[in-house]
C-alpha cells in the first residue's frame, strides 16, 4: 500500500511538469497585440489529482489480480467466436436502416459505412499483407477528384466514374508501389504518408485543375437506373416514377444502399481473396518474406497486388464520397483520415473483418456521440489509440481462421501470427 | 550571386534546426528500432514551452535578454524532458517485444494526442511574438540586395553547435554513452552485462525530447509564430534528415538536416515556395528508394 | 555416378574486406546427397545462399542443368531460382509461415502452380480460370508430402505449435511442395535426437530415390557419412577436400583441419 501510494505520488508529480506550464498557462493574444498568460490552475488540480487516483486505482488493481491469478493462461480472444452470429445480426440492423432509421441515422448510418469500406479496403494491405500504409487516403482522394473532374470536364456519370475512379486508383497504388515496396515495414510507412501528404499539397496548389482549396463544388449525385433523386421530384425522378411524395429521405436511403453495396462488395472479395492463393501469399508474406521469396513467389508483384487492391477499394469509397456530399476540397484528405482507418483496423484486430466492423461502428458512431465535444475528440481518439495499443495490441478481435483445412478448422491464437515483416 | 548566398545561409540555419531535431530520431530509432512518430509533436510542444517561459519572464520583469534566453533553454529542455520520458514509459515501453508496428501505430496515436492536448490546452489560433534580437549583420551588397546574416542566426548557429559537441562528447566518452551505445549494439546482451537498459532507453528519450526542445525554441525565436500544428511538418522532414543522413549515425543526423535545410530554402527560392513541402518529401521517398542506408548509415546485410 | 546436376565454379564472395567464399568450385551431380561441411564460419550458408539467390556472388558461376533447361544461377531473381530453375531450399533457423496451419504452409508452397500469374489469382475470384482442379492438385500434393513426413494428422494446426523436429521435417516438406529438382538443406539435423535424425537420413534417403538431388549442410557426421554420395569440405571459405565419404574420412588434410587429432570422431 505504501508502495502503491508512493508510486502514485510519484506519477502525480510527472503529470505535474508534464502540465503546469502547458496547462496552467495558456499563452493569448492581449488586446494590445502582445502575449499575455492566462493561468489554470484549477485544471492543473484536476489532472494531477486524476492521475494520483488513476494510478493508484491502477498499481492496487495490478496487485490484487497479480495474487488471485494462479495460472495466466493466453486464451483466444472473447470475440473471436462472435462473428459467428454478430455478423448475421449486424448485417441485418444494417439492411433495416433506412427503413426505420431517421434522417439522421441514416445520415450517421454512411458515414459509418464509408469507414467500414476503407476499413476493408486497407485491412487487405495492412490486415493480410502486413504493409503499413499511412497514405491510404492518397488513394481515397485520388477516387473522390476522379469522380469530380471527369463528371465536370466529360458530364460523366457517376456509375461509369466509380469503376474508373477505382481503377485510377489502382494505377496510382502500383506507381507509388512498385518502387516502394522493398523497403522495410516502418520505412514504407512513412514513404506511403509521405505520397499522401504530397498528393495533398498538389491538390492544393494545382489551382487550374483542381480548385485549389475550394475544391470542387456541384459533383452530380448518382442516378438509380437513370431515375434521379431530386429534392422537388418531377419529371424523371425518383418519387415521379414511383408516384410518391417527393424527399430528400430517398435520395439518403439510396445512397445509404449504394455504399452498403459498395461495402458488401469490398468485404466479399477481400473473404474470398483470402482463401485463394493469392491472398494466401499475402498472409505467408505477412508471416515471412524471406520463406516466400525462397518458394519461388514473387514478393514485389505479390505486394503490389496488395497494395493495387486495396487502394481500388479506396477509390470506389473516395467516389461515393465525392457523389454523395456534392462537394470536396483537400481539407476532407489529411493525414488524420489515413490514421483513422488505421485506427479502425488495428482496433478491429488486424486482418479481422467483423472487427473492422464493430471498430468503426465504436469511432465512428461513438464519435458522433461526442460531437458536441468536437475540441476533444481527436484528444480522445489520440490516447484511446494508445491505449488499445498498449492493452490489447491484437484489436478486439484477435486470431483467424485458417482459410482452408482437412478437418475441423481451428482458431489460430494471435501470439503465433506475426504482424508485419522488418 | 548574392540571392544564393542569401538562401545559403537560410537554409543553413533552418537545416541546424531539422538537424537536432533529427538527432532525437536517429538516436531513438538506433536504440529501439522505431520511429518516434511523437518526436515532431515534442518539438512543438518545446517551442510553446519557450514561447510560455518568454512570456512569463517578460511579465516578471526580466529584460537581460541572455538571462532570458538561457532561462528559456533550460526550461524548455527540461520539461520537453519529462514529455520524452512520459512518452516512451506510457507508450512505448509496454509494447517492447510486441509485433513490429505496434510501437508504431501507438506513436501515432500519442502524436495525434499531443497535438489535440496542445490545441485544446493552448487553443488554436496561431500565436506569434516580436524577435527578441532584431537586427542583423551585413555582409556585403551586390545590385542593391543586401545579403545578411540576422544575430537571431548567429545565435541559432551558436547555440546549436555548442549542443552538439556537448551531446557528441556525452555519446563518446561517457559510461551513459557506452551504455547507449551497448543497447544499440545488443539490448540482450547489454541487460546481460549488468546495463540498465530501461534506464538507458529513458536517457535516450529525455536527451532527444531535450534537442527537440531547443530546436522548437529556434523555431519560435527565428520564425516569431508558431500553432499545434508545426510539429508534423517539422517531424516528416526531420525524419527525412535522419534517413538521408543514414538512421543511427549522429552526424549523419546533423548533415542531413542542413541538406533538407539547403534544399528547402533553394527551392522556395528558386522554384516554388508552395511545393517546399513536395520537395522535401520526394527527397524521402527518392533517397530511401535510392540509397535506404543513407549517406553514413551502415549498410545491413540481409541475415538469412 | 549421375550427370552433373549444379556446377559452381570459382565461386567469389566478399562483405566489404571480408572473403566468406574463395573462388570455389565443385560439382553436385544429379540423383546424389552432396553434403557440403566444414567448420563454423566457413562460408557453407553462404554458398546456399549464392546458389539461391539471397546473395549476389562477387565473382564465379553458378550454372545448373536439369530437365527444365540450363540456367545461370548468379544473374537470375531470388524468386526465379526456385520457380524456373526448380531449386529450393530451407533454413538454418527455421522459417515456416507460424500463424498458418501445416497445411496452408504446403499450399503456399504450390503458389506458382495454383496461380501461375496475376490475371489468374484476380480470375479466382470469381470461380474463372481452372482453379478448382489446379487447388485440388495442391492439395493431393500436400497430403502426399504430409504423408511422407507423418504429419498428416497435424495438418490444421498452426506450424508454429508443432515441436521443434516437426518443424523441421514440414520444412522439408513444404520445399519439396515446390517440386524441386534439387533440395538444399541447412543445417537439417540441427536439435534433432538421435531417432529423429535416423528417420531425417530415412526420408532424405527416399527424396533422392525419388530422382531429386539434395545438397546438405550439416555437423551431424553420423548423417553425412551414412547417407552422403559425395562430401565437399570447406575452410575459412576454400575448398580442402572434396570427395566419397571414404575419400573424406581418410584425407589427411579434412582429418588436421577440420577434424582435429581426434580421429575417432571421424568414424563416429
Amino acid at each position: 500500500m505504501i508502495a502503491a501510494l508512493k508510486d502514485a505520488g510519484f506519477s502525480a508529480l510527472i503529470a505535474f511538469g508534464l502540465f503546469f506550464a502547458m496547462v496552467g498557462l495558456q499563452t493569448n493574444v492581449a488586446s494590445n497585440g502582445s502575449m499575455e498568460l492566462v493561468q489554470h490552475w484549477d485544471a492543473v488540480a484536476m489532472l494531477v489529482g486524476a492521475t494520483f487516483v488513476g494510478r493508484l486505482a491502477l498499481v492496487l488493481w495490478k496487485a490484487r489480480r497479480a495474487s488471485t491469478a494462479i495460472v495466466a493462461q493466453v486464451k483466444p480472444s472473447r470475440f473471436a467466436g462472435a462473428g459467428k452470429f454478430l455478423a448475421p445480426v449486424l448485417l441485418i440492423l444494417a439492411f433495416l436502416l433506412p427503413i426505420f432509421g431517421s434522417r439522421y441515422a441514416i445520415d450517421t448510418g454512411i458515414l459509418v459505412m464509408t469507414y467500414v469500406m476503407l476499413g476493408w479496403g486497407l485491412n487487405i494491405v495492412v490486415g493480410l499483407a502486413g504493409l503499413l500504409d499511412l497514405g491510404y487516403v492518397a488513394f481515397y482522394a485520388v477516387g473522390a477528384y476522379s469522380y469530380a473532374l471527369l463528371a465536370q470536364n466529360f458530364g460523366l456519370g457517376f456509375w461509369t466514374c466509380l469503376p474508373l475512379a477505382g481503377l485510377l486508383a489502382a494505377f496510382w497504388g502500383m506507381l507509388l508501389g512498385f518502387p516502394v515496396l522493398r523497403l522495410r515495414g516502418d520505412y514504407l510507412a512513412i514513404v506511403t504518408l509521405a505520397f499522401g501528404e504530397i498528393i495533398r499539397v498538389v491538390l492544393i496548389n494545382w489551382t487550374e485543375l483542381t480548385g485549389g482549396p475550394n475544391g470542387i463544388s456541384g459533383i452530380p449525385r448518382p442516378t438509380l437506373f437513370g431515375l434521379t433523386f431530386t429534392a422537388g421530384g418531377g419529371e424523371g425522378s425518383f418519387s415521379d416514377f414511383f408516384g410518391l411524395e417527393p424527399s430528400l429521405t430517398y435520395r439518403v436511403a439510396f445512397l445509404y444502399y449504394v455504399i452498403f453495396g459498395l461495402a458488401l462488395l469490398t468485404n466479399w472479395v477481400s473473404v474470398r481473396l483470402r482463401r485463394l492463393p493469392l491472398g494466401r501469399a499475402w498472409e505467408a508474406l505477412r508471416e515471412d518474406e524471406i520463406a516466400c521469396r525462397a518458394l519461388g513467389i514473387n514478393v514485389t508483384v505479390t505486394k503490389l497486388t496488395a497494395f493495387a487492391i486495396g487502394a481500388a477499394f479506396a477509390g470506389f469509397a473516395g467516389a461515393f464520397f465525392a457523389t454523395r456530399s456534392a462537394f470536396i476540397s483537400p481539407e476532407s484528405f489529411t493525414f488524420i483520415e489515413s490514421a483513422i482507418v488505421l485506427a479502425i483496423v488495428v482496433l478491429g484486430g488486424l486482418g479481422s473483418q467483423i472487427g473492422t466492423a464493430l471498430a468503426a461502428i465504436v469511432m465512428i458512431g461513438g464519435g458522433e456521440l461526442f460531437r458536441d465535444f468536437a475540441e476533444y475528440r481527436m484528444l480522445i481518439f489520440g490516447v484511446a489509440l494508445v491505449v488499445v495499443m498498449v492493452t490489447r495490441p491484437r484489436g478486439l478481435v484477435s486470431g483467424r481462421t485458417p482459410s482452408v483445412s482437412l478437418g475441423k478448422a481451428q482458431l489460430i491464437g494471435s501470439d503465433m501470427i506475426s504482424q508485419g515483416h522488418g | 550571386m548574392a540571392y544564393a548566398l542569401q538562401q545559403l545561409i537560410n537554409g543553413i540555419t533552418l537545416g541546424m534546426i531539422y538537424g537536432l531535431i533529427a538527432v532525437g530520431y536517429t538516436m531513438v530509432y538506433g536504440i529501439i528500432g522505431m520511429i518516434n512518430f511523437a518526436h515532431g509533436d515534442v518539438f512543438m510542444i518545446g517551442s510553446f514551452l519557450s514561447l510560455i517561459a518568454i512570456t512569463a519572464l517578460t511579465a516578471m520583469g526580466i529584460s537581460s535578454v541572455p538571462l532570458m534566453l538561457a532561462l528559456t533553454l533550460v526550461f524548455a529542455a527540461v520539461v520537453a524532458g519529462i514529455y520524452g520520458w512520459s512518452i516512451e514509459r506510457i507508450a512505448y515501453r509496454p509494447l517492447r517485444g510486441s509485433f513490429r508496428l505496434a510501437p508504431l501505430i501507438s506513436a501515432i496515436g500519442m502524436s495525434i494526442a499531443l497535438q489535440n492536448f496542445v490545441q485544446v490546452s493552448q487553443g488554436a489560433r496561431n500565436k506569434s511574438m516580436p524577435s527578441l534580437i532584431p537586427g542583423a549583420l551585413k555582409i556585403f551588397e551586390q545590385d542593391g540586395f543586401v545579403v545578411q546574416l540576422t544575430w537571431m542566426q548567429i545565435v541559432i548557429f551558436v547555440v546549436t553547435l555548442t549542443l552538439l559537441v556537448i551531446f557528441t562528447w556525452l555519446v563518446t566518452k561517457t559510461s551513459l554513452g557506452r551504455a547507449m551505445r551497448a543497447c544499440e549494439q545488443d539490448m540482450k546482451m547489454a541487460s546481460l552485462l549488468g546495463i540498465d537498459t530501461n534506464f538507458t532507453i529513458s536517457v535516450t528519450f529525455v536527451i532527444g525530447a531535450a534537442l527537440a526542445a531547443v530546436a522548437g525554441m529556434m523555431f519560435l525565436l527565428y520564425y516569431g509564430s508558431i500553432d499545434f500544428y508545426i510539429g508534423f511538418v517539422a517531424g516528416v522532414k526531420a525524419f527525412t534528415a535522419a534517413v538521408l543522413g543514414g538512421v543511427g549515425s549522429l552526424p549523419g543526423a546533423v548533415i542531413g538536416g542542413l541538406l533538407i535545410g539547403l534544399i528547402e530554402a533553394f527551392w522556395s527560392g528558386y522554384a516554388s515556395a508552395q511545393y517546399k513541402d513536395v520537395a522535401a518529401f520526394s527527397v524521402l521517398i527518392i533517397v530511401l528508394i535510392v540509397m535506404p542506408t543513407g549517406l553514413l548509415g551502415r549498410a545491413d546485410v540481409e541475415k538469412v | 555416378m549421375g550427370a552433373p546436376l549444379l556446377t559452381v565454379a570459382d565461386l567469389t564472395m566478399k562483405f566489404g574486406g571480408l572473403t566468406a567464399v574463395d573462388s570455389l568450385s565443385f560439382v553436385a551431380n544429379a540423383g546424389e546427397i552432396t553434403a557440403v561441411i566444414g567448420p563454423n564460419g566457413a562460408g557453407k550458408t553462404t554458398v546456399f545462399n549464392c546458389i539461391t539467390g539471397f546473395y549476389k556472388a562477387s565473382s564465379g558461376t553458378i550454372s545448373l542443368s536439369s530437365a527444365a533447361g540450363d540456367f545461370a544461377l548468379a544473374t537470375m531473381q531470388g524468386h526465379n531460382i526456385t520457380r524456373q530453375a526448380k531449386v529450393a531450399r530451407t533454413f538454418q533457423n527455421i522459417r515456416l509461415f507460424s500463424g498458418m496451419t501445416v497445411l496452408e504452409n504446403l499450399l503456399v508452397a504450390q503458389h506458382n502452380m495454383v496461380m501461375p500469374d496475376v490475371v489468374h489469382g484476380v480470375l479466382a475470384v470469381f470461380g474463372l480460370g481452372g482453379y478448382r482442379s489446379l487447388e485440388r492438385q495442391a492439395l493431393d500434393k500436400a497430403k502426399y508430402w504430409l504423408d511422407q513426413v507423418k504429419l498428416l494428422s497435424r495438418a490444421d494446426v498452426p506450424a508454429g505449435s508443432l515441436p521443434y523436429g516437426d518443424q523441421r521435417r514440414l520444412e522439408i516438406a513444404r520445399a519439396m511442395c515446390t517440386g524441386p529438382s534439387l533440395l538444399c538443406l541447412d543445417e537439417p539435423a540441427a536439435g534433432l535426437n538421435p531417432r529423429e535424425s535416423d528417420e531425417l537420413a530415412v526420408l532424405l534417403t527416399s527424396i533422392r530415390d525419388s530422382g531429386c538431388a539434395i545438397m546438405l549442410i550439416e555437423h551431424d557426421m553420423g548423417v553425412v557419412m551414412k547417407i552422403s554420395d559425395h562430401v565437399v569440405v570447406l575452410e575459412y571459405g576454400r575448398k580442402i577436400s572434396d570427395g566419397t565419404p571414404e575419400h573424406i574420412r581418410a584425407d589427411p588434410k579434412v582429418i588436421a583441419a577440420y577434424l582435429g587429432e581426434d580421429e575417432d570422431e571421424v568414424a563416429a
